[in-house]
């Protein structure tokens, strides 16, 4: 008697369902726990982004203000929209006298990237990471373009140029 | 003490006129106070439905205007009054223009039913629920009006699909209401109430009554036309159905004819199973306005019923709505009303 099955197999599953979402209701109506809106210009103090979300590109500086980007600009290459610029030359190396190249400027156009992310991808040292601040309004469109290199920051260690 | 007021009133305008002009001016009276009843009670729900949605999708919900943002929906009523009134220009003007008020005529009408308390209920007449479910159905002339007079396809899909969904729903929300009917013997819904005053029609009717509530709150909503039976509007396939073409206070009467008629079919739930406007108990029956109290929190519970459908289940496909109807709902309520007769009969109600 499938026809009955039905009926009790149907009214089983719904209760399910509105088990799940009730249970959401009333924990949002007294706590106000899973929320997941944001007072957006109330909280600009104290909102934090997680760890996932994609802000703009930056370029990662330990603490000794050194940074893994050794200007081989595939980042520029691989990027679909041009957002970056990679500005590098070369000078000796004291330790093998060789010529080797390094980083002068690492420029982003934070007004022209879509947040793909294919250059974080394509960098082959992991020198580029997501940052989470999304507070990116300007009045001006010149102050969006971004120098990612840290001044007086120079190679980390360890990384062929 | 509402009775008070009433007869003061009353007595008041029999010195400035005859007989005759004070009916008529309690009518307009009472007519006027109706439609501000109906604004309201519109505006109120779709806040209820837009917070309630909030929380249900882990959301706030409208906040910000008012204290709870309660006074969001009239800042967007205003809006929608300031608007202009478009239309097409192949569409029938006659038509088109009049069909908004027959959806709202007619939820008007059956408002007039609703015993709010033991006081205020505008027109109590001794064929009451059958008057009340012949009048709701005339509201769906003015869905199916607008579906074809707008001269839009989408429309006359939505159109269509009403009529399809109304006649179907329309007979088990009637089997649903006649298999109360059987325990209670009467239409009169003053009566059906009074005789809840020992037990609710749901204790009292217990397995079949239960049953019929389960069909009825079904029926009910396929015939408010609310998710999951919303095929009628249905956004994602028809743009917005048989009301595209409306804008402004016209778009505006048929969404909020929508919510009134929802808290309708709410109150009839309400006066059917759970005694109407008596408490529980009859723990406050001496308080005045205790009535009006006990009325307003059950037909927000099953309100809240809808609303916990509305925003959990999916939409049907149309073959699904009509299997559900004439294959399900249909022969369980059949086999309920011989049900709840026998019960009857061999006196098994509690
Ligand atoms: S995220 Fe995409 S668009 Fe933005 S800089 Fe990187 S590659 Fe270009
Ligand atoms: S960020 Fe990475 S890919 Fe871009 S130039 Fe530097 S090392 Fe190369």
């Amino acid at each position: 008697m499938s026809y009955f099955s039905d009926i009790i197999n149907g009214t089983k599953t719904l209760i399910t369902g509105m088990r799940i979402t009730g249970k959401y209701f009333f924990v949002n109506l007294f706590t106000r726990k899973d929320v997941i809106t944001q007072q957006y210009p109330d909280n600009i103090d104290t909102l934090k982004m997680f760890d996932r979300f994609r802000g703009e590109i930056t370029l990662y500086h330990n603490e000794n203000n050194e940074h893994k980007c050794d200007a081989c600009t595939l980042c520029v290459s691989a990027c679909p929209n041009g957002s970056l610029e990679v500005f590098g030359d070369k000078k000796p190396d004291p330790e093998t006298g060789k010529n080797k190249r390094y980083l002068v400027k690492h420029i982003y156009h934070l007004e022209m990237c879509t947040m793909c992310g294919l250059c974080i991808e394509a960098c082959p040292q992991d020198a580029l990471e997501w940052g989470q601040d999304y507070h990116h309004v300007q009045y001006d469109r010149s102050k969006l373009t971004k120098v990612l290199n840290k001044p007086g920051s120079k190679l980390m260690s360890g990384i062929k140029g | 003490m509402v009775l008070n007021i009433f007869t003061d009133i009353h007595n008041l305008l029999l010195e400035y006129m005859s007989e005759e002009a004070t009916h008529i001016t309690e009518l307009i009276l009472i007519a006027a106070a109706y439609l501000g009843i109906f604004a309201i009670l519109g505006l109120l729900l779709v806040w209820l439905e837009r917070r309630v949605a909030g929380f249900f999708q882990l959301r706030l919900g409208p906040n910000r205007v008012g204290p709870f943002g309660l006074f969001q929906t009239i800042a967007d009523a205003l809006k929608l009054v300031s608007k202009e009134l478009t239309g097409t220009v192949k569409a029938d003007s006659q038509l088109y223009r009049i069909a908004p008020y027959f959806v709202i005529t007619t939820a008007l009408m059956s408002l007039a039913l609703i015993p709010f308390s033991q006081e205020i209920q505008a027109f109590d007449i001794n064929i009451g629920l059958f008057f009340l479910t012949s009048v709701s159905s005339i509201g769906v002339i003015g869905i199916f009006l607008a579906g074809w007079a707008s001269n839009n396809k989408y429309s006359l899909i939505g159109g269509m699909r009403t009529g399809i969904q109304m006649i179907s729903y329309e007979l088990s929300v009637g089997m649903a209401i006649v298999t109360m009917v059987v325990l209670a013997g009467t239409l009169q819904i003053s009566e059906i109430i009074e005789l809840q005053k020992d037990g609710w029609f749901i204790f009292q009717g217990h397995i079949p009554a239960v049953i019929a509530f389960m069909i009825f709150m079904i029926a009910g909503t396929a015939e408010s036309n609310r998710v999951p039976f919303d095929l009628v509007e249905a956004e994602s396939e028809l743009g917005a159905g048989f009301h595209t073409e409306y804008s402004g206070m016209n778009f505006a009467y048929y969404f909020l004819a929508e919510f009134v008629n929802m808290f309708i079919i709410a109150s009839i739930a309400v006066v059917l199973f759970f005694g109407g406007w008596l408490s529980p108990f009859g723990i406050t029956d001496a308080i005045p306005f205790a009535g009006l109290f006990w009325f307003t929190i059950k037909v927000i519970g099953v309100i809240f019923l809808f609303m916990w459908f509305r925003w959990t289940f999916p939409r049907f496909r149309i073959d699904q709505l009509l299997t559900l109807e004439w294959k399900y709902l249909l022969p369980i309520n059949m086999v309920n009303i011989v049900l709840m007769a026998l019960m009857v009969w061999l006196g098994l109600t509690l």
